[in-house]
């Protein structure tokens, strides 16, 4: 056990720290997730991103002939970390950062490592996800988008729905059904689609926060190269897990619940019950303590998955709880903030006596959708049971 | 950054289930359940043999010298079998109190026969002042304090008030008519707590009385919060494995997604609580600027998280899981011990909120 990272470590640290300070604030973004996503902001996203890049902190452990400088998973820890503090925005390639890059370094060819991921590393092209289609969500596998290989090419019919980002990407990682007579996990294939190809059509889908962050996306006879099959034929289901194991670490990342805790405390100091600090009040206490404790747990246990990852140990069922544990945990994290403000929570965020700059009402509704994305959280049981603890399937 | 066991804890780990497995299981718990002084002296007399009671005693008096996170694995492995008797109290929180605050005199008296497996110690202390006993002039007075194991005890570590309210840690011999101990009937039978008069007895007072005391609440929270690390693994482990075996419906009940949904909670609460636990143990030795609330958390969140945990366990084995026959109660009853001995999770939440500066 050593919680000290090495002075080399440190001084990087301190480099990512100042980068920040230096050209965070003249990147035009708004702090949080999703902002207007108009074409200026798209357009100030990228090169928000390109500017990261080649600053050297996107997708450092990333092997080095494909862009990345394949360092120790402890340099893109330091860099999420310096992120956060700094309340930079999510990265508009997040997607293919995340998700698709690190499924693709596992399980792409030679050819498409090459074409693909320098792309994602400089925003040149972003990705979307397409999973969910309107008959199946927790039940994914029954997915029916249909590719029908004519000659060296499938053909694409169906719908995907819930793609966020879909009306700004490029590129689309992408569920299919290559064979209907096989059962439904045997049948999937996991494909690359060019968004830009004729036939697809974007259709946007207003959120419960109001903003037009995703999508229903439709495809007509779409044409997609052969050569786009990630994975064997038929055999998509196990790519796609894949990639749901690195968008569920994503979603349930630590680093951000401990600055939504100390957002949440400074919130809770402003406010005055009875003439006091809430903080005095000692039934909030008692809450804000717990939430803490909860938010410290899971910072240890991000600590430990990094140990393991650097020691190159295969993650077990303690990777399983992070996108359970750590979306319910942002989710009551927002909800104790809205508590907090009392009648003000009554508002909505952009009313101008909003408290805490309207942060709170988008957070709290935007943390649920996230206990929702990636696998519910009643699905993320089901994986734990069945696979962490090999209850027997009940399907 | 290195967070975990390293590879010596992890194979201490692999020999204490493997030990225990074979020497404590619940036969052999319930043997002690039955027995006047709730403990059991083959089992310990080899756990002596293995060195486990000087663990973390420096090598000078006759221990293994090694840290709390060392003890915290051994801890977690005796909550996982349940095992009875005065370990924790003993080798654990007055060992380190002797070790902190001791001189070499004290050290020779009692921390080297503690060691080597050759006397007991408990200690008397609660997490609330008037909980406490009382000290003047080098002699320890107060009715009615509860201490772990008191009956087995060669010495008792007091925590008492001194005057003017100030701590005063100092250890008190049993055995004489000054410290009367009254055996009680106990709810946790893995535990015993006995009722202690002290009148007048002699004491010897050990250094730096109010930090020993913060000390040996942290110490003893930490303890706690690792048996109920490894309770609430056992607990999760008995009602996956019956889910598999029992059927209803014509089908085993494990297949069904309200069990399955009962089993994953216990799991999202237990391992991040792993993880918080191994810091609060390491801070224990490395960091003394965090060590108290870290202690602090560790018992909060693990022994609420074991109580609920066991009870939803017990929930999981339907009728044969409120039967005296079924060993799950041994576990939920050992939760309740845990959670109320040395502050509740609302008390130590409070302190969190406290040290934090809320």
């Amino acid at each position: 056990m050593d919680l000290n990272f090495t002075p080399e470590e440190e001084e990087f640290r301190l480099k990512v720290r100042r980068f920040l300070e230096e050209n965070l604030p003249n990147a035009g973004l708004n702090e949080g997730r999703e902002g207007t996503q108009d074409r200026k902001w798209v357009d100030r996203a990228k090169a928000w991103q390109r500017k990261l890049y080649e600053a050297g902190y996107v997708a450092l452990a990333w092997p080095k002939e494909y862009g990345g400088q394949a360092m120790d998973p402890v340099r893109q820890s330091i860099v999420n970390d310096e992120m956060v503090r700094a309340r930079a925005p999510y990265l508009i390639g997040g997607s293919g950062l995340g998700m698709l890059g690190p499924t693709l370094i596992s399980w792409g060819t030679e050819e498409q490592k090459k074409r693909y991921l320098p792309k994602i590393l400089t925003a040149e092209e972003i990705w979307c996800q397409g999973y969910s289609e309107p008959g199946s969500g927790s039940d994914l596998a029954s997915l029916r988008t249909r590719a029908e290989i004519v000659g060296d090419e499938f053909v694409v019919n169906g719908q995907k729905v819930w793609t966020s980002g879909a009306q700004y990407s490029d590129m689309m990682f992408c569920l299919v059904r290559t064979d209907p007579e096989a059962p439904k996990h045997r049948g999937i294939s996991y494909i690359l689609i060019d968004m830009h190809s004729p036939g697809i059509t974007v259709r946007p889908l207003v959120q419960m926060t109001g903003d037009r962050g995703f999508n229903e996306v439709f495809f007509d006879n779409v044409h997609v190269p052969r050569k786009n099959l990630v994975g064997k034929l038929n055999e998509g289901w196990i790519v796609a897990n894949a990639t749901l194991f690195h968008e569920r670490n994503m979603l349930g990342s630590a680093s951000g619940s401990e600055q939504r805790f100390n957002r949440l405390l400074a919130l809770a100091r402003s406010v005055r019950r009875d003439g006091r600090p809430l903080t005095a009040d000692p039934v909030f206490r008692q809450r804000l303590a717990d939430l803490e404790i909860r938010v410290a747990a899971m910072k240890y246990h991000a600590l430990r998955q990094l140990t393991d990852q650097i020691r190159g140990r295969n993650p077990g069922i303690e990777s399983m709880i992070n996108k359970l544990v750590g979306t319910e945990l942002n989710h009551d994290l927002a909800t104790a903030a809205m508590e907090a403000m009392g009648d003000y929570s009554m508002l909505a965020r952009d009313d101008e006596n909003v408290l805490d700059k309207g942060y709170w009402p988008y957070e709290w509704m935007f943390s649920l959708g996230l206990v929702i994305g990636g696998g519910t959280s009643h699905i993320q049981k089901n994986i734990i049971a069945e696979r962490g603890l090999k209850m027997p399937k009940s399907r | 950054m290195d967070f975990g066991l390293s590879e010596e804890q992890q194979q201490l780990k692999a020999s204490a289930r493997e030990f225990l497995t074979a020497e404590c299981p619940t036969s052999a718990v319930r043997k002690a359940m039955a027995a006047e002084d709730g403990t059991l002296p083959e089992l310990y007399a080899q756990m002596a043999a293995l060195g486990w009671p000087g663990l973390i005693v420096p090598e000078e008096f006759g221990g293994a010298g090694l840290g709390f996170l060392d003890m915290a694995v051994l801890l977690e492995e005796q909550g996982y079998a349940a095992m009875p008797g005065p370990f924790l109290f003993s080798s654990a929180i007055a060992a380190d109190a002797l070790i902190r605050g001791g001189s070499d005199d004290i050290k020779r008296k009692w921390l080297r026969p503690l060691a080597e497996g050759k006397a007991v110690g408990t200690v008397a202390i609660a997490e609330s002042g008037d909980r406490l006993a009382t000290a003047s002039s080098g002699a320890i007075s107060g009715a009615g304090i509860l201490v772990p194991y008191a009956n087995l005890a060669d010495f008792i570590v007091v925590a008492a008030q001194g005057p003017g309210g100030r701590k005063s840690i100092a250890i008190v011999e049993a055995g004489s008519d000054a410290v009367r101990i009254r055996p009680l009937k106990n709810l946790d039978l893995t535990r015993r707590v006995a009722m202690v008069d002290f009148r007048d007895a002699a004491a010897v007072e050990l250094d730096d009385g109010e930090a020993l005391y913060r000390r040996m609440l942290d110490v003893g929270a930490v303890a706690i919060a690792a048996d109920s690390l490894g309770g609430m693994e056992r607990a999760l482990d008995m009602a996956v494995d019956y889910s598999k075996v029992r059927e209803q419906f014509g089908k085993p009940i494990g297949s069904f997604q309200a069990l399955k949904h009962a089993a994953a909670e216990i799991v999202a609460d237990l391992e991040p609580a792993r993880s918080l636990l191994w810091f609060a143990a390491y801070a224990l030795d490395a960091l003394p600027a965090e060590a108290s609330r870290a202690a602090a958390m560790a018992k909060a969140r693990l022994c609420e998280v074991y109580s609920r945990g066991t009870d939803r366990a017990v929930l999981m084995h339907g009728g044969i899981g409120f039967t005296w026959e079924h060993d799950i109660h041994l576990w939920f009853k050992r939760a309740r011990f845990n959670e109320s001995y040395l502050g509740s999770p609302a008390f130590h939440r409070e302190r969190v909120a406290d040290l934090g500066g809320y």
